[in-house]
């Protein structure tokens, strides 16, 4: 089936409805700029976002970048203002350049609807969730949900150096350098850890250049004590990086995952609040009407194309059509608001759709 | 109707151009003075050559304003996106052998892979409060590279000439560049990372996809095809 051309007017009056829902529910109305300072987001997401977006040049402001998402600067609004907790709706584009897809469309319109407010997480996920699924319901879309909270929990509680962690934790969002780090710090990796080092010794030993550039002698000194270190250092237990497999792997529904991560977590105690929180939300979840029982989960789910969400994830697509982008994606993202909030922080959920989808699939099942 | 052939329009990259095709017994020629960017075809029949600069031929090709073009690896894969829905490989032609490669200061002894480089991105930008800089005119290249491996925590900072140079007048930590024999790496005291180069270009000729191919263009092509003996 082909996706039909819905028009632009079409398209708006469907934000329009939606938007109109979610202030019924108790959302604000909030409006932000088009086009958007360059720093903050490139600083934020770091060379992708300059790929995925539209950077401008202004000789009087500089970069500008033309929206390519509606957190950055909602969670700006929201942090500027006094109110808390608070609940936000919005309408308009964004802009994404498609290289890999060229396809699918550059500038489309986008409805949101964001919580702050951090006096029960769970409950909050579970809102934005039941929303959700309460507006799509009459598509028959694929609900997928996981939990980053998860894996960072697990990661954070490995009997291991800080340093070692910390490089995991880091690169959560790129699996596969995930999995090669994971490698090197398990036994396996143990050869290679002192290989480099005597790489690096044999540099110093030949090494006569002057000094040039920003990055200091101590920098350089720091970093060879660090792997020094590494070298020397017990490898992370065999089953640790089992249990960390079996994380990663797990792709199950709702209650399957939950008597699953209870296993785990007899073995690997540090990951008991972040499935204590997953367990709160599934009965939030439950209690607005969801069907938990068949709904899927996997740990992994939003890490390669979400990086800023830290909790609670959840998409959904047209079945059996992953050439579709998805109609709707959302999740939790509470670092975020204290990247973006100068010394405050909220914690923060909420989720975008994309009301030409929606009219497209509906039109499709007529 | 004619196709259209676009050459390097100068130096070494046209030079050798010329000797590759005379090889097949073609003969590309500079018409007119010296200095005048027109040019003639003999040893076949249909063929116009168009005189351009190697880095517009990509653009030229992509837009179907030429059927054939010859230039470096690199600059369709960096100039164009999805390179190979626009164009097509037909040879690699064996000259203008160039790496685009990531180099760092020798002094960091600490970096040699891009593991490292990943590792030190993050202290410097922990340290610094901005992100790791690599001076590159090959921003696509070098980003879908460095995406690929899983490299975080840098930013890609322009430099259309004396990219070497960056590191010392301190506007990069590092540079992505074409070297072809590090000369001029080593005289700036930098070292070229241990890991498999970014793309190791060479003079290819590419083929048009969104170029208007008449019957008589196909007949033409098939001609060529024989002649460079491109199906074997």
């Amino acid at each position: 089936m082909p996706i039909k051309e819905i028009s632009k007017a079409r398209v708006r009056a469907e934000a329009a409805r939606l938007k109109a829902y979610f202030e019924s529910q108790g959302a604000s109305d909030v409006e932000t700029d088009i086009m958007l300072p360059a720093e903050v987001l490139l600083d934020l997401y770091g060379e992708d976002i300059r790929h995925r977006a539209y950077v401008t040049n202004d000789p009087a402001r500089g970069e500008m970048m033309l929206r390519p998402d509606f957190t950055v600067p909602v969670v700006q609004t929201h942090m500027d203002s006094e109110a808390d907790p608070a609940r936000y709706t919005y309408a308009g584009e964004v802009f994404r350049k498609q290289d890999d897809m060229p396809d699918r469309a550059a500038e489309y319109i986008q409805v949101g609807y964001e919580i702050f407010d951090g006096s029960n997480p769970a409950a909050a996920d579970a809102e934005v969730f039941a929303q959700f699924s309460h507006i799509l319901a009459p598509l028959g879309l694929r609900a997928a949900t996981g939990d980053i909270g998860i894996l960072m929990a697990a990661v954070r509680g490995l009997q291991t150096t800080e340093i070692r962690r910390n490089a995991l934790l880091r690169h959560i969002w790129r699996p596969r350098r995930f999995r090669a780090l994971m490698n090197r710090y398990s036994s396996a990796g143990t050869e290679l850890r002192e290989q480099n080092f005597d790489r690096v010794r044999t540099n110093m030993a030949n090494q006569s250049a002057p000094p040039i550039g920003l990055r200091s002698e101590a920098e350089i000194l720091e970093r060879v004590m660090d792997l020094s270190t590494d070298a020397a250092e017990d490898p992370i237990s065999g089953a640790e990086i089992e249990l960390l497999n079996d994380i990663l792997t797990l792709k199950e529904t709702v209650p399957n995952v939950l008597s699953a991560l209870r296993d785990i977590s007899v073995d690997m105690p540090a990951i008991l609040p972040a499935v204590n929180q997953l367990r709160a939300r599934v009965d939030a979840l439950d209690a607005r009407g969801v069907d938990v029982e068949n709904l899927d989960f996997e740990t992994s789910y939003g890490r390669t194309s979400m990086e800023y969400y830290d909790g609670f994830v959840f998409g959904f697509y047209v079945e059996g059509r992953s050439d579709l982008p998805p109609v709707a994606t959302g999740g939790r993202y509470d670092t975020l608001t204290s990247m973006l909030g100068q010394g405050r922080s909220t914690p923060a959920v909420g989720g975008v759709m994309r009301p030409a989808m929606i009219l497209a699939v509906q039109e499709n099942a007529q | 109707m004619t196709i259209k052939l676009g050459i390097p329009s100068k130096g070494r990259l046209m030079d050798k151009t010329f000797d590759w095709f005379a090889t097949h017994g073609i003969t590309l020629k500079q018409t007119g003075a010296e200095r005048e960017y027109s040019g003639a075809v003999e040893g076949i029949e249909g063929i116009e050559l168009v005189m351009l600069s190697a880095s517009e031929i990509p653009r030229e090709l992509a837009a179907g304003r030429i059927h054939l073009g010859v230039t470096g690896s690199d600059l369709v894969r960096d100039k164009l996106v999805s390179w190979d829905r626009k164009l097509s490989e037909l040879a690699q032609m064996g000259f203008g052998h160039a790496d685009l490669i990531i180099a760092v200061p020798k002094t960091w002894v600490d970096v040699d892979t891009l593991d490292d480089l990943d590792a030190a991105a993050a202290a410097f930008r922990a340290r610094h409060g901005f992100r790791l800089r690599i001076a590159t005119k090959y921003h696509h290249l070098v980003h879908v590279y460095l995406k690929e491996h899983g490299v975080a925590d840098y930013q890609l900072v322009d430099s259309q000439g004396a990219t070497e140079g960056t590191v010392k007048n301190l506007t990069a930590e590092a540079v992505a560049d074409i070297t072809s024999t590090g000369d001029t790496l080593r005289a700036n005291h930098l070292k070229v990372l241990s890991c498999e180069p970014v793309h190791k270009s060479q003079a290819t000729l590419f083929k048009s996809r969104t170029a208007i191919w008449s019957d008589e263009d196909r007949v033409i092509m098939a001609e060529l095809r024989k002649r460079l003996e491109l199906d074997h």
